[in-house]
């Protein structure tokens, strides 16, 4: 058995080797957080030029099919590429110490949720420039349905391109990575927590963890299935989306949203967990209402389920469906409602101190409350026909994932970044950051509210100078670019501050939770000896918690990693690609790749 | 827990993480099916040209391989009952039984699929060809799965290395093993049973 106390792999191996074949959840957490990060500056970009076309009436800057292409891409690249894997970083950095684990319960599994999304992301986006490679006219091939590519516009009769392929291809090797991550967490955060870690302990950002995690492993096999047919109806001929053979394209809309509403939960719910650790600590308060604030947000992940067809209002369902489903969508407002209170009332009386990741919690809430109230309008069907397809669809959805989800996550990374890099982040830095990214992207997106209702659809390339919209969206474009600036900000402070900022210590804001005890950044095996804990704010209570040694007692094991993981991800991503290119022969000796590997893993000696 | 087998930690809840990972999985896996059985209702009799269930379905035939899909879970069982009790002869020869028998019912289907093919139904002649092989395919893949993986752990009892430590390595396969039943029971009811 191999046991280590070192830091760091044994050095025998390069670093590059130590990185491929790691199992720590904490560089599993650091990779996932690069790469998606990559992955959002990447759908950023495409969102500046998508901006770029639309700034003045009439512009010709990109082709109608290269527009396609760029919303869709943005559209798929943020939901799956950038926000689901940044909350990943998250779960996979700080869950496992807020718990009191050492890792997390499957580390093997957790590498090959990471390789299997970066080859899934790898694959996605190289249809930007494989279109030599199919005997396109163009460089690009990207995906050009739109996110929510529906049916029958993928079909292999109005798609013959390879573009669809990439995306139900890219897609279904992302929803392997997701499920094998819910599996894995779940086990994560139901068994492996220190002793005295009840349920009722746990730190709201782990339980909102776990209510995402319950969401990926249910509602991910529906969007898999969908895609299955999708592309069963692409390579194989069958008819599950052909209207001459009977078929119903609603099928595709009821899959595809019985999946789509819930992953909406699942990108802003791990955001909802972050601003409730950030907001007590920088209050100096405990969390108003804690129990409240969990049984919420299990009532949100249990309600998203039944919201679905009001993504669907316009295509006729009937009024007994749109009525049903205009009533249970403005239910769930209830349980959000409930937590923007308890959030508000976290505030109430705290010492308020307003360093970046405080700036970037409230923003959350403020930019959170604008687009769950254009969300409620839209959940009345005769306002939804009026918004339905429009700009003021757009603006609704980025101030819940820009103003939410993003915001959310930037106030996780400035709040955990010091615990990460064991360095504090440069606050002036953050400060432009917040700024600018606030007035960006309220000049972004509250005119898109107008631009819809007074009449431009979303997904055309271009208008006519006779809407008169051209000032409304020449300030839209100035917002986005400003946003843009904003993230160069970010990254100037992340790059001089991953080296050269502020030594943090254990616990640089005074925080209540579990991760806060241990060194910055903790070692390997994150905890000297595994924590008794006695209270739900470990630091903050009367009862103190005995203290953690600050070198173990006795020697600590660390897995050796293993490269399986990545061997196993490249055999899936492989039948991708032999799938992409019609070659059976690929796509077998891939799978055998896939089988070698599993085996392999499941016969070495891993002790966890 | 004093009888946790080697290298297992105590757990939170007391579940040994492998088999509370595989409960999850199952849970996944129904909506999985769910999704797959609910597309075959909603297409039901809404084909635009035959062959029909009705005109090809032999129920006297899958009534035979439904048989011996829910004897190969009785087999499962006593294979998980030899294994605990540290039987290796019996846990071999019930192993053998249900990869066996697992074998026999992808053989009727693949006689089943051959005979459909020869009436003039395939994956791509109408709705029902689409949904039904595409659902009763995807159990078989999963049966197949098990085969291969009830094999592997026949293997590994000749090797020797499936000692009654290893009890839960056979609980978990069982489980996968009984829930790929329990669909198939759902499958015969929806496809065959109920036209």
């Amino acid at each position: 058995m191999a046991t280590a106390v070192a830091h760091e792999a044994p050095a025998t191996r390069s670093v590059l080797w130590s990185w491929i074949t790691t199992t720590d959840h904490k560089r599993i957490g650091i990779l996932y957080g690069v790469t998606a990060f990559a992955f959002f500056l990447l759908g950023g970009l495409e969102a500046l030029v998508i901006r770029l076309q639309l700034a003045r009436s009439e512009n010709d800057l990109v082709s109608a099919d290269m527009f396609n292409q760029l919303f869709t891409m943005h559209g798929t690249t943020m939901v799956f590429l950038a926000i689901m894997p940044l909350s990943a970083a998250f779960f996979n950095y700080i869950v496992p110490l807020q718990i009191g684990a050492r890792d997390v319960a499957f580390p093997r599994l957790n590498a090959f949720s990471y390789w299997v999304f970066l080859f899934g992301g790898l694959i996605l986006n190289s249809s930007f420039i494989a279109g030599p490679l199919f005997g396109a006219g163009s460089l690009s091939v990207a995906p050009n349905a739109g996110w929510f590519g529906y049916a029958n516009l993928t079909s292999r009769a109005y798609s013959p391109g390879a573009n669809i392929d990439f995306w139900v291809l890219g897609l279904q090797i992302l929803g392997v990575a997701s499920l094998a991550a819910g599996f894995n967490f779940i086990v994560t955060i139901v068994n492996l927590r220190a002793p005295g870690m009840r349920l009722m302990r746990l730190p709201v950002f782990t339980w909102m963890t776990l209510v995402t995690q319950f969401i990926v492993v249910t509602a991910f096999p529906v969007i898999t299935i969908a895609l299955v047919f999708l592309m069963f109806d692409r390579f194989f001929g069958t008819n599950f989306y052909s209207v001459s053979a009977g078929g119903d394209l609603l099928l595709w809309q009821h899959l595809f949203w019985l999946f789509g509403h819930p992953e909406v939960y699942i990108l802003i719910l791990p955001a909802m967990g972050i601003v409730s650790e950030v907001l007590p600590t920088f209050s100096r308060k405990p969390l108003f209402g804690y129990a409240v604030v969990v049984y919420s947000g299990l009532l949100i992940g249990v309600m998203g389920w039944g919201v679905w067809s009001h993504h669907m209002f316009s295509v006729g369902l009937g009024p007994i469906p749109d009525s049903v489903f205009a009533a249970t969508t403005m239910l769930i407002a209830i349980p959000t409602g409930v937590k923007i209170f308890n959030w508000l009332a976290t505030m109430w009386g705290g010492q308020l101190r307003f360093t970046t990741a405080m700036l970037f919690a409230v923003g959350f809430i403020a930019m959170f409350i604008i687009g769950g109230l254009s969300g409620v309008m839209h959940a009345a069907p005769p306002a939804d026909l009026q918004q339905t397809d429009t700009y003021f669809v757009v603006g609704h959805i980025h101030y819940v994932l820009f103003g939410g989800a993003i915001q959310g996550i930037f106030a996780g990374i400035y709040y955990w970044w010091p615990k990460v890099t064991g360095r504090l982040m440069n606050e002036r830095l953050g400060r432009v950051h917040f700024t600018l990214s606030f007035i960006g992207m309220n000049l972004a997106f509250f005119p898109m509210h107008f631009i819809g209702l007074l009449g431009m659809p979303r997904r055309v390339y271009t208008y006519g100078p006779e809407l008169g919209l051209d000032t409304l969206n020449l300030v839209s474009t100035v917002g986005a670019l400003l946003i843009g600036v904003s993230v160069l900000v970010f990254l100037v402070n992340a790059w001089r501050t991953r080296r050269h900022g502020d030594i943090a210590g254990n616990d640089p804001w005074g925080a209540a939770t579990l991760e806060w005890t241990i060194p910055s950044p903790p070692p390997a095996y994150n905890f000297t000896v595994i924590p008794e804990v006695v209270s739900r704010l470990p630091r903050w209570s009367r009862t103190q918690m005995k203290a953690i040694p600050d070198v173990p007692p006795e020697p600590v094991h660390v897995p050796g990693g293993s490269y399986w993981p990545i061997v196993a991800a490249a055999g899936l991503a492989g039948m991708a690609v032999g799938a992409l290119f019609h070659t059976l022969w690929v796509v077998l000796a891939a799978a055998a790749v896939l089988v070698v590997a599993i085996y392999a893993w499941a016969f070495e000696p891993f002790e966890v | 827990m004093t009888h946790a087998p080697a290298h297992a930690h105590a757990t939170s809840t007391g579940l040994d993480n492998k088999k509370l990972a595989f409960w999850t999985f199952i849970g996944s896996e129904c909506l999985l099916f769910g999704s797959l059985i609910s597309t075959y209702l909603i297409y039901k009799g809404r084909s635009v040209r035959g062959p029909t269930p009705q005109e090809i379905l032999n129920i006297p035939l899958t009534s035979v391989s439904t048989f011996d899909l829910l004897m190969s879970s009785l087999a499962m069982v006593l294979a998980l009952a030899a294994v605990t009790r540290g039987d290796r002869l019996w846990a071999r020869v019930w192993l053998g039984t249900t990869a066996l028998l697992g074998a026999l019912f992808l053989g009727f289907q693949a006689y089943e699929f051959t005979a459909f093919v020869h009436e003039g139904l395939t994956i791509t002649t109408n709705l029902f060809g689409s949904t039904f092989f595409t659902l009763t395919g995807f159990h078989g893949g999963h049966v197949f799965v098990g085969v291969v993986w009830l094999l592997t752990l026949l293997v590994r009892s000749f090797q020797g290395k499936l000692g009654p430590d290893k009890t839960i390595n056979v609980e978990i396969a069982g489980l996968y093993w009984h829930f790929v039943d329990v669909v198939w029971i759902v499958i015969f009811t929806v496809v065959y049973l109920i036209q």
